[in-house]
């Protein structure tokens, strides 16, 4: 994977380390080290959805967060465009963030209350200087009707909007700089369900009318199955499968996204009631002094000597099916599904 | 509608609200029943009256601005609307206890989780602090917090999501209350712990025999945990069946609307994906409901008739009522 010239990808992520120290709490004991992403690669094609998944903690928006360069990155390469993202400082970097935008989870804190909606979204223009003065009042009505607003709605405070209407004001503002890329942060969970498939369904419109990528961060599985085409499981900071949509509902290896996936309430599980389903004990470890060898192996109902041992490396063991686990053979065997047929 | 006499019976419940734009009836006709053991869902979107169903059984309506209208809230035949406010301080804990959406915001920072649990059995049972402790202890247990002893001297913020809901149903069920009210228990919650939580509500029920009444806005959590469904809108409960008929043959507009605008997790999902199916718009307000549906701005089915009259429940099953204009009296669609 070399970082230019690709143009099959936009993204590519190589390695990605996220570190957080933390304070000492005294002079004694040293301070610890939040390993919020801890060695991730991932590749996004363009025009496609690539999702993060995971549960809070996971690390999955700081990772989000580190492709836009909006935290820190500790170590590692973030390539848009075969642009090395990582060492570019002042002009250069306001000039590729120009082409990644975001979607932030929240409509309700994430618009400033005291804006004119046609001002919010007309900012990031005069900000990034995308096209003419003259030009921009414009492109705002025009931005305004693709994400199904109406233009004399432009003069209205946020509190005047709805949820949802919120939330096509804040993609409205995302698509302003023409950008390539948008990172969707939780875009349809503090939605109520009515109003969902109204964004979900506009997110998709929009990608195929402007040819977007998105990085699409989400907790919610049936979500994930819908709007990505590529899908990768996060835990603790670390990528544990890594998949298209089909293989990975369809076949998932690593017992952690068994898990996930099975503890999805649903009526056709009511029908089947508690046959092949797995339940995690605990909850999410700290991510601060992770535990040695595979880190889900004190949650994980098959774990054995070695994986509290050793750690097990990110492997291709399909064709684009990447799993790290110990007990998945190359045979394509999860445990799960081994487990099963013995008992 | 059942045979044997209901634990918990909601009749023609209304609430009204005075607001500054008038006046909103959040709740409008009210009414269901409850048998011991079983679980009810209450599924909508958001301002539907939920919530507020929920807290005119406990009769923790805030009056002024509120004020229940009419109807009667009957616990083993007991009308509770009626109560003294000491009664319903016995009733509120005791017969019927209530869990919250966001367990961090509903536990009291500075008392330790144990003293709150205790709290509870104290004032209720009259039990020494020695007993009331111990009931601490063993309702941690029953709730599958490891090493309870222990735990039970700590305070909510050095424990996780997970575990302070634990907390929060080990105090509810302190009191072995026999109706217990869980408002979108787990929506601030993780999915794996999400599961964890449901199926400790159902293994308690199962030992207790305490009734259920869920409130969600995920079908899928409700398919999963209830017997019986209530779709409320606009104040108004627009069907109700038992849980498998309502997923099989939805009947109204808005049921079909919320089950199908949910992108549901396929086994084996298909390449080719769909656009998710819409409900437009958004739910009124309720100050300006006009005379007829309060669904018929949003539904795809809207005739004059829907404009004009708002439609009662009626039967079109067995146990299976919806108010809507589409199915008359032949229960023709």
């Amino acid at each position: 994977m070399t970082a230019s010239g690709n143009s099959d990808y936009l993204l590519e992520v190589q390695d990605l380390k996220v570190h957080f120290r933390l304070p000492r709490r005294n002079m004694l004991t040293p301070g610890g080290t939040v390993h919020a992403v801890d060695g991730i690669s991932y590749r996004v094609r363009r025009g496609s959805t690539f999702g993060i998944v995971g549960e809070s903690g996971s690390g999955k928006t700081t990772a989000a967060l580190a492709a836009m360069r909006l935290v820190p990155v500790t170590d590692g390469s973030i390539s848009l465009d075969g642009v090395e993202m990582t060492t570019l400082t002042g002009d250069a970097l306001r000039e590729m963030r120009r082409k990644i935008q975001i979607v932030f989870q929240d409509p309700y804190s994430s618009l400033n209350p005291r804006m004119r909606a046609g001002a919010i979204v007309r900012e990031p223009m005069d900000l990034m200087e995308v096209g003419e003065p003259v030009e921009r009042d414009g492109r705002v009505a025009e931005l305004f009707r693709r994400v199904g607003l109406r233009p004399e709605q432009e003069a209205l405070f946020p509190h005047q909007f709805s949820g949802g209407q919120r939330q096509r004001i804040g993609v409205a503002r995302a698509l302003a700089t023409q950008p390539e890329l948008i990172v969707c942060d939780e875009p349809v969970s503090a939605l109520d369900v009515a109003i969902q498939a109204q964004i979900l369904n506009l997110l998709r419109e929009l990608q195929n009318g402007f040819g977007l990528t998105y990085l699409f961060i989400s907790h919610d599985l049936g979500v994930v199955q819908h709007i990505c085409d590529d899908i990768a499981v996060m835990y603790l900071g670390e990528i544990v499968e890594q998949s298209d949509r089909v293989s990975l509902f369809t076949l998932p290896l690593h017992p952690y996204t068994w898990a996930l996936i099975s503890a999805v309430p649903s009526a056709r599980r009511r029908e089947r009631g508690k046959d092949g389903r797995v339940r995690l004990q605990g909850d999410p470890p700290n991510p601060i002094d992770p535990p040695p060898g595979c880190r889900f192996a004190p949650r994980c109902p098959f774990a054995v000597d070695r994986c509290h041992r050793d750690k097990p490396a990110l492997r291709e063991v399909r064709e684009g099916h990447l799993v790290s686990c110990h007990l998945v053979g190359d045979d394509c065997v999860p445990p799960h599904a081994a487990a099963a047929s013995v008992s | 509608m059942d045979a044997a006499a209901p634990l918990l019976e909601v009749e023609d419940l209304e609430v009204e609200f005075r607001t500054r734009h008038g006046t909103a009836r959040v709740l409008d006709g009210v009414a269901l029943s409850l048998q011991p053991g079983r679980t009810l869902g209450i599924v909508g979107e958001s301002g539907c009256g939920k919530s507020m169903t929920a807290l005119s059984i406990m009769r923790l309506v805030p009056v002024p601005p509120g004020r229940i209208g009419a109807g009667a809230v009957r616990l083993k035949g007991e009308d509770l609307l009626q109560a003294s406010e000491k009664r319903m301080r016995e009733v509120r804990g005791k017969d019927i206890s209530m869990i919250f959406q966001e367990p961090m915001t509903s536990l009291n920072p500075v008392y330790s989780i144990g003293d709150q649990i205790a709290e509870t059995v104290r004032l209720h049972e009259g039990l020494s602090r020695r007993d009331s402790l111990d009931r601490a202890i063993e309702m941690l247990k029953a709730v599958h917090i490891p090493a309870a002893e222990r735990r039970v001297r700590e305070f909510p913020h050095q424990m996780s999501g997970g575990m302070r809901q634990r907390v929060m149903i080990a105090m509810a069920l302190a009191c072995r209350p026999s109706v217990l009210i869980a408002d979108e228990p787990t929506t601030a919650l993780d999915v794996t712990v999400q599961a964890q939580v449901f199926d400790l509500l159902k293994e308690l029920q199962e030992k207790t025999g305490t009734a259920i009444i869920l409130i969600s806005h995920d079908m899928g959590a409700i398919a999963e945990m209830a017997d019986r469904v209530m779709v409320m809108y606009a104040g108004r409960i627009v069907e109700e069946a038992a849980t498998d008929e309502i997923l099989e043959s939805p009947r109204h507009p808005y049921t079909r609307g919320l089950i199908s605008c949910v992108p549901h997790m396929e086994d084996e999902p298909p390449p080719e994906r769909a656009a998710l199916t819409e409900i437009p718009g958004v739910v009124p307000a309720l100050t300006d409901l006009g005379a007829g549906c309060s669904f018929a701005p949003r539904c795809a089915h809207t005739t004059d008739l829907c404009r004009r009259a708002a439609p009662q429940p009626f039967a079109v099953g067995e146990n299976h009522r919806t108010a809507c204009w589409l199915y008359d009296e032949a229960g023709a669609a």
